[in-house]
């Protein structure tokens, strides 16, 4: 780990003017993923300034007949919440199936958007990567790569974004709120975070000395038809080969609204609202989840070893909407129902 | 408690300053002059003569460093201990009370919880904070909430049959 000032911040613009032009100053607050990162000497700070002390974000309040979750509240608190279980439990099972308990009583909601990818290569600097080194090349292109993209690839990256939380926001049409020098704005989820194009460095839409300040999450919570299904090489504590959420809305048999985003497979929660559309006003029925999810994955490219994934995403589709007609089915971990 | 450290120089060739760090661990106080950059886990194996917490991966895959902070576990490798001023920490060390053991540590020696015993503290002080988040219902919902400390000995069955046993009698606090 490189040497640091640490400072505090005691409101967001104290923050803001602590980065000031300092292009190498960090925010931290819950730091499981960039002390990590700072440890091995992948990303290096000048100044960490500490943003936990800033007032205002730290709680979960009703809004607009929807919710929002303060950026510095933790995960564990976020999923564990009663108006998140009741009303959200999509999100609730997505944050839970991720990382561990206490890395989830540490990591905040704004740090959860900000995590980096866990690609081998990335966090390995003795390999060319171009999200860590641009313009190095991509080891993961021609390397082992059974854990990365299918969807959304560019020549210069195909890594993939590992949060579960991330999925359910995505899948629950949640906005991001932000302040900055210029100001405060908001971004709607799914423009949050960015494809790698050629530029698989720059992970989201964030500006250097913005912070996130909150999350909201619309009314819509799909709280009686959810479910979180999270595929990889151990139950437990492991990044998704695959993970899906699904929300349905349901009248008289017939489903009204579908919301499906997907985990694992691409640089950013992959919303599949092509596949949304064809099940609206359908009947929820195995062929059509399964029609969805040829839609959802029609663009799909594998790699060696990871061409398995879009087969695999697209059952993982087909068995979750199954699992959301019977959410109370669902197991610990998000694993599948029996 | 005033502990006779720094053991690292005031100022780095650099020129970064220590800082002056009051944590309570264990119902004590404890002033350090230590460097922004320390883990809490460094500060209490290194700073403080508590060397209970183990330092196994260091970069928060194996939950040996787990400690309770504000009575939530938390991983001590991935936090900075200047974050951590003001906030009350219990360590492996702060868990047996009177000079009894805690139900839990008894459980363990009972259900033969640990083959090299390098995991314990931190299965320890984890299966404590599970306890108290009071979200674990069965014998499965424990083991997904214990993922986070893993055992290379293999000892898992006898650490959850000991978290279990525990659970079920219900005096764990």
């Amino acid at each position: 780990m490189n040497n640091f000032i640490y400072t505090k911040a005691h409101s967001v613009q104290d923050a803001v003017d602590k980065v000031g032009g300092k292009t190498d100053a960090k925010f931290v607050a819950g730091g499981t993923n960039l002390i990590d990162l700072m440890k091995y000497s992948l990303t290096r700070a000048s100044t960490l300034i500490d943003v936990n002390p800033i007032e205002g974000h730290h709680s979960i309040e009703e809004k607009d007949g929807g919710i929002r979750l303060g950026a510095f509240v933790t995960n564990a608190k976020t999923a564990y919440h009663p108006l998140i279980e009741e009303r959200y439990p999509l999100l609730s099972r997505a944050i839970l199936a991720g990382a561990s308990a206490q890395i989830r009583n540490m990591a905040t909601n704004g740090g959860n958007l900000l995590q980096r990818t866990r690609c081998y290569y990335f966090y390995d600097a003795n390999t060319p990567c171009n999200k860590r080194e641009p313009g190095s090349g991509c080891s993961a292109l021609m390397g082992y790569n059974r854990i990365m993209a299918i969807l959304g690839t560019s020549d210069s990256c195909i890594a993939v974004f590992p949060s579960d939380m991330c999925v359910a926001l995505a899948a629950l049409d949640a906005v991001v709120n932000i302040s900055g020098p210029d100001g405060e704005r908001s971004i709607a989820f799914t423009d949050f975070h960015r494809l790698p194009g050629n530029t698989p460095h720059i992970d989201n839409n964030l500006l250097h000395g913005e912070v996130i300040t909150s999350i909201d999450i619309p009314e819509k919570g799909f709280c009686k038809n959810y479910s979180y299904l999270k595929l990889r090489d151990r139950n437990s504590y492991a990044f998704a080969l695959v993970s899906v959420a699904t929300g349905l809305e349901l009248e008289g048999g017939i489903i009204k609204e579908a919301r499906i985003a997907l985990g694992g497979v691409a640089h950013v929660p992959w919303r599949g609202k092509n596949g949304e559309e064809f099940l609206k006003d359908k009947e929820p029925t195995r062929d059509n989840f399964a029609h969805a999810a040829e839609i959802i994955l029609s663009g799909a490219i594998g790699y060696e070893y990871n061409s398995f994934k879009i087969e695999l995403a697209k059952r993982a589709i087909v068995r979750n909407c199954i699992m959301a007609l019977h959410p109370e089915t669902q197991l610990p971990g998000a694993q599948p129902s029996a | 408690m005033i502990l006779p450290y720094p053991i690292v120089p005031d100022v780095t060739d650099d020129g970064f300053d220590t800082q002056t760090v009051t944590l309570n661990v264990n119902r004590m106080k404890i002033e350090l002059q230590i460097l922004p950059w320390v883990s809490l886990l460094d500060a209490l194996r290194e700073y403080s003569d508590l060397t209970g917490t183990k330092k196994g991966c260091d970069h928060g895959q194996c939950g040996a460093c787990t400690v309770l902070c504000d009575g939530e576990r938390i991983l001590s490798c991935l936090t900075l201990a200047v974050m951590k001023e003001g906030s009350e920490i219990t360590t492996i060390e702060g868990i047996a009370q009177d000079g009894q053991l805690h139900e839990l540590q008894k459980a363990f020696i009972e259900y033969d919880a640990f083959q090299c015993g390098y995991c314990t503290p931190g299965q320890i002080c984890s299966a404590i904070g599970m306890l108290r988040e009071g979200k674990a219902k069965t014998r499965d919902e424990v083991k997904e909430l214990m993922s986070g400390n893993l055992c290379r000995c293999g000892a898992n069955n006898n650490i959850i049959d000991a978290i279990m046993d525990v659970k079920n009698q219900g005096n764990y606090e």
